[in-house]
């Protein structure tokens, strides 16, 4: 007992710095040659660090405490709810705010009463008068609104209903999708539908038929460019198990689906797309898997006929490939993709409200 | 970096635990923090408590090395009263994503990660020293809190030498020790 008390003694001078030289040298040299006492002293400093923290943080405490004591003493600060405060101050001038009512009330009635003395009377005949102007003016508003919107119709719808069918969504506000590249395939012309029913041409600005990724542009000057998007695309892996949601159109409404990651990997371990498990059918391709946080992790891709219930889903790192080799081919603007989620821990259906926006109808002809 | 020399000057003195500093930050500051929990949902009470918090969240940056406050002390100790306030709210399960303010905020998340792994090491201190019992206690707080010396110690607490106090404090150290590593290493690890 004795011997440990001073080894600990000396331990704790070697931290603190007590020793000299000879004893410090002395000391050294036995920290190299016995682990022990070298796992004495690690351990040793870290409690003596941990005794200082409490020390501090206990007399901090104190002094915190006895200030909060201190400044209600002396009244610099009140104890008190400041909504009671607010009800003390209106019963204490009750009366100077009944007066200054009563003086407004009064003022009031004066002025209104000397507009209506002093303001020129109209005669009942110019009224009827403008009335019917008035009336040309909305007729004529009328004609020209049926104007433009018969020729805004025109040429925004497609004669006959699309061929084939898909989802897609914009990647960057100024008008870039995402959607599958086997969606866009064989297309001669390309629209998208948004959720209001609004048709816009898209052009085809990459497809990557090994990744099943397709990017489109709108090319169509009544699209209104989205400020900001609301979901953010994964850069990373997604986990397995992952709790996973879709948005797409198998049918001409927004249609909701939930589901889990089931594999990292896709068909025959490819390492490109996910396994899925959600219900999903003709029309669902090319729309955006999201996880809980409302981050893309991958573009649905199609399902397995031989097996119940078996979905693929290019991962979301393909879309950033697709994005790099678009860059090498063109001088394109820089498209900004959001990483990050603003739709982060909020409730779904709050969730959906805030996305569904973003998501369209791919129509192929 | 806060480049207001007064408010340097408080932040310098509140790391040194001068009273007159840490009364004047927290004079100016209260009536804000308090009017915040008061309403949103919180008692007078909690506004003491998550303010004298935030003083300690204070504190530590204060103490901290590589020192840096980017803003003012006043936004800094109102983003993370209500931050705490938030949790606590969450812990209650009064959930509310938001509680509603008038003031900017900064972003504390981090510091306040950091914080909280120091509550828990000072608990776990604390706990070991209410397990040490009288005198050890009272020996090693009057040596390594209060900084006496072993003299006046042996005096104190009626050792008949310095010697034989001192004997005593290591046998309570390692005791001290025994009864924070045990605790510390589940903990931590």
């Amino acid at each position: 007992m004795n011997d440990d008390v001073q080894i600990l003694e000396a331990v704790e001078r070697y931290i603190l710095g007590e020793m000299n030289i000879q004893e410090k040298e002395y000391f050294e040299q036995l920290r190299r040659t016995n682990p022990e006492i070298d796992q004495l002293v690690v351990e040793h400093a870290i409690f003596l660090q941990q005794l200082t923290h409490f020390g501090e943080r206990k007399s901090i405490k104190g002094l915190l405490h006895e200030t909060h004591n201190h400044l209600i003493n002396t009244g610099e600060i009140k104890d008190v709810m400041p909504k009671i405060r607010v009800l003390q101050q209106v019963n204490k001038y009750k009366k100077v705010f009944a007066m200054a009512a009563s003086i407004a009330g009064l003022t009031a009635l004066a002025i209104s009463g000397l507009v209506a003395f002093l303001s020129p009377k109209s005669s009942p005949h110019e009224i009827a008068l403008l009335k019917k102007e008035i009336n040309a003016v909305k007729i004529s508003q009328k004609q020209t609104q049926k104007e433009i919107s018969s020729f805004k119709s025109i040429p925004s719808k497609p004669d006959a209903p699309g061929k084939f069918g898909g989802t897609g969504f914009l990647i960057d506000g100024k008008g870039y999708l995402v959607t599958s590249a086997h969606v866009i395939s064989k297309a001669d012309s390309i629209y998208i539908i948004n959720n209001k029913g609004e048709y816009f041409k898209a052009k085809t600005m990459l497809v990557n038929d090994n990744t099943d990724i397709a990017i489109l542009k709108i090319d169509d000057n009544r699209f209104v460019p989205v400020d900001h998007l609301p979901y953010g695309i994964r850069n990373g892996k997604a986990e397995l198990g992952e709790q996973i949601f879709t948005l797409g159109f198998p049918r001409t409404e927004i249609v909701y689906n939930e589901g889990y990651l089931s594999a990292k990997t896709g068909f025959d371990g490819d390492t490109i797309t996910y396994q899925i498990a959600i219900s999903a059918n003709p029309g669902n391709s090319g729309g955006p898997i999201f996880n809980h946080a409302g981050e893309v992790i991958g573009v649905l891709s199609g399902k397995q006929l031989t097996a119940e219930g078996v979905v693929f889903s290019s991962q979301s790192k393909n879309i950033f490939a697709a994005l790099d080799s678009l860059k090498v081919d063109s001088s394109l603007y820089s498209l900004k993709v959001p990483t990050r989620s603003s739709v982060k821990g909020i409730d779904r259906v709050q969730q959906i409200k805030k996305i569904e926006d973003c998501i369209y109808n791919v129509m192929t002809y | 970096m806060t480049t207001d020399p007064f408010e340097k000057t408080l932040l310098k003195g509140l790391a040194e635990n001068d009273r007159r500093a840490t009364e004047t930050i927290y004079k100016d500051n209260y009536p804000m923090v308090q009017s915040l929990i008061i309403n949103n949902n919180g008692s007078v009470d909690d506004a003491r408590d998550i303010f004298q918090e935030a003083m300690l969240v204070l504190y530590e940056k204060a103490k901290s090395e590589k020192f840096e406050l980017s803003c003012q002390i006043k936004t800094y100790l109102y983003s993370v009263s209500r931050r705490l306030w938030l949790k606590r709210l969450q812990q209650l399960q009064k959930y509310s994503s938001e509680v509603e303010g008038f003031a900017e905020v900064v972003p504390v998340e981090d510091e306040l990660e950091l914080h909280e792994m120091k509550n828990m090491e000072f608990q776990v201190m604390e706990k070991a020293m209410m397990g040490l019992g009288e005198p050890c206690r009272s020996l090693l707080e009057a040596y390594y809190l209060q900084k006496r010396s072993m003299i006046e110690i042996a005096g104190n607490f009626g050792y008949t030498n310095a010697d034989n106090a001192k004997n005593q404090k290591y046998k309570c150290l390692t005791r001290l020790k025994k009864l924070f590593f045990a605790q510390y290493k589940n903990q931590v690890i």
